[in-house]
């Protein structure tokens, strides 16, 4: 079983912590989705009220792992820097290491990437890539000390689900080993479903479930979806074929023309 | 001293960066602090003199993706 830097999950789910109608809202989405990882941020905080400091008192009252990112950086020594004071805020060694190359798609910045990746690792860091599913991007990375891959499904909170089945197919082909992980665009659980179906081992997901109508109600969805995915996967799947192949025996088939 | 906190101007009598934590609030709070864009250690606060004109960043745990 794949893992990721020696720690197993007991759900294949990281979620978000971003844009929860409140609290309360949050905490039962992730009760209700069984996550095992939720992301965090690091931002300016306000020596009036604190914001910052109950934020976390509820994240960590979730019982689960905590992966900061990097989110917003632009620059590999944004990201390092950052890197550097989430390390010591959460008291972690995951970082989850975006590093964006454009403001429209947060596409990232692969080449940005593979260098802070490198930095981080050799720091000791436990880098969770935010990448492309470029095969040779992945192959620096796991070069530059990455032992996990976050491909993205699609743009960041497009909902898109998965743009290139294809490549995410062909990158889990390659990398057999590595722990791979679809991370955002993903809009709703057919999107995790098929994720997980391709034989990913985990998706990262946050405005699907915070961003709907009823949150705690599309945790369960994603929860039950990615569990089936899951489950697919470890039954292994037929092949597809362009041609019809009848179900029914043919032998024994009465000649009644 | 004039310095820039979080991305604004304020005015300042402290010396090192841990005095400016307490000054402004931040005392007890669980923060991770750069000056002009370099990380600094919170076991190195007390020895992180400030300049006039320095940028501090002051963050927190918040909300991510």
């Amino acid at each position: 079983m794949r893992h990721f830097y020696g720690t197993t999950l007991a759900n294949p789910l990281m979620l978000g912590t971003a844009k929860y109608p409140s609290p309360a809202i949050l905490a039962d989405a992730f009760k209700r989705s069984g996550a095992s990882v939720a992301t965090v941020s690091l931002r300016r905080e306000s020596g009036i009220d604190l914001a910052g400091q109950d934020f976390w008192q509820m994240v960590r009252q979730l019982g689960v792992h905590i992966l900061p990112n990097t989110a917003g950086c632009h620059t590999v020594k944004e990201a390092v820097t950052t890197a550097h004071m989430a390390r010591e805020m959460f008291d972690t060694p995951w970082i989850k290491l975006e590093v964006i190359g454009e403001e429209d798609t947060l596409q990232p910045d692969v080449f940005g990437l593979v260098e802070a990746a490198r930095i981080l690792s050799k720091e000791g860091f436990q880098v969770f890539p935010y990448t492309t599913e470029d095969l040779i991007v992945a192959d620096r990375l796991l070069n530059a000390g990455c032992e996990v891959l976050m491909p993205w499904g699609a743009p960041i909170g497009s909902g898109l689900g998965l743009n290139n089945t294809f490549g995410l197919r062909t990158l889990r082909a390659h990398f057999p080993d590595t722990p791979l992980v679809v991370d955002a665009g993903i809009g709703l659980p057919s999107h995790a479903c098929a994720a997980m179906e391709l034989g990913y081992d985990a998706v990262l997901l946050n405005t699907a479930v915070a961003k709907a109508g009823d949150p705690a109600a599309m945790a369960q969805a994603f929860a039950n979806a990615i569990s089936a995915g899951k489950a697919a996967a470890q039954a292994n799947p037929i092949e597809k074929r362009d041609m019809a192949v009848p179900s029914t025996p043919v032998i024994g088939k009465a000649f009644l023309s | 001293m004039k310095i820039m906190l979080n991305g604004e101007a304020e005015e300042t009598g402290a010396e090192t960066l841990a005095q400016v934590l307490i000054a402004f609030g931040f005392g007890g709070a669980k923060v991770a602090t750069a000056l002009n864009g370099n990380f600094v250690a919170a076991i190195n606060r007390e020895a992180a003199e400030l300049q006039e004109g320095d940028r501090l960043e002051i963050l927190a745990p918040m909300q991510g993706g």
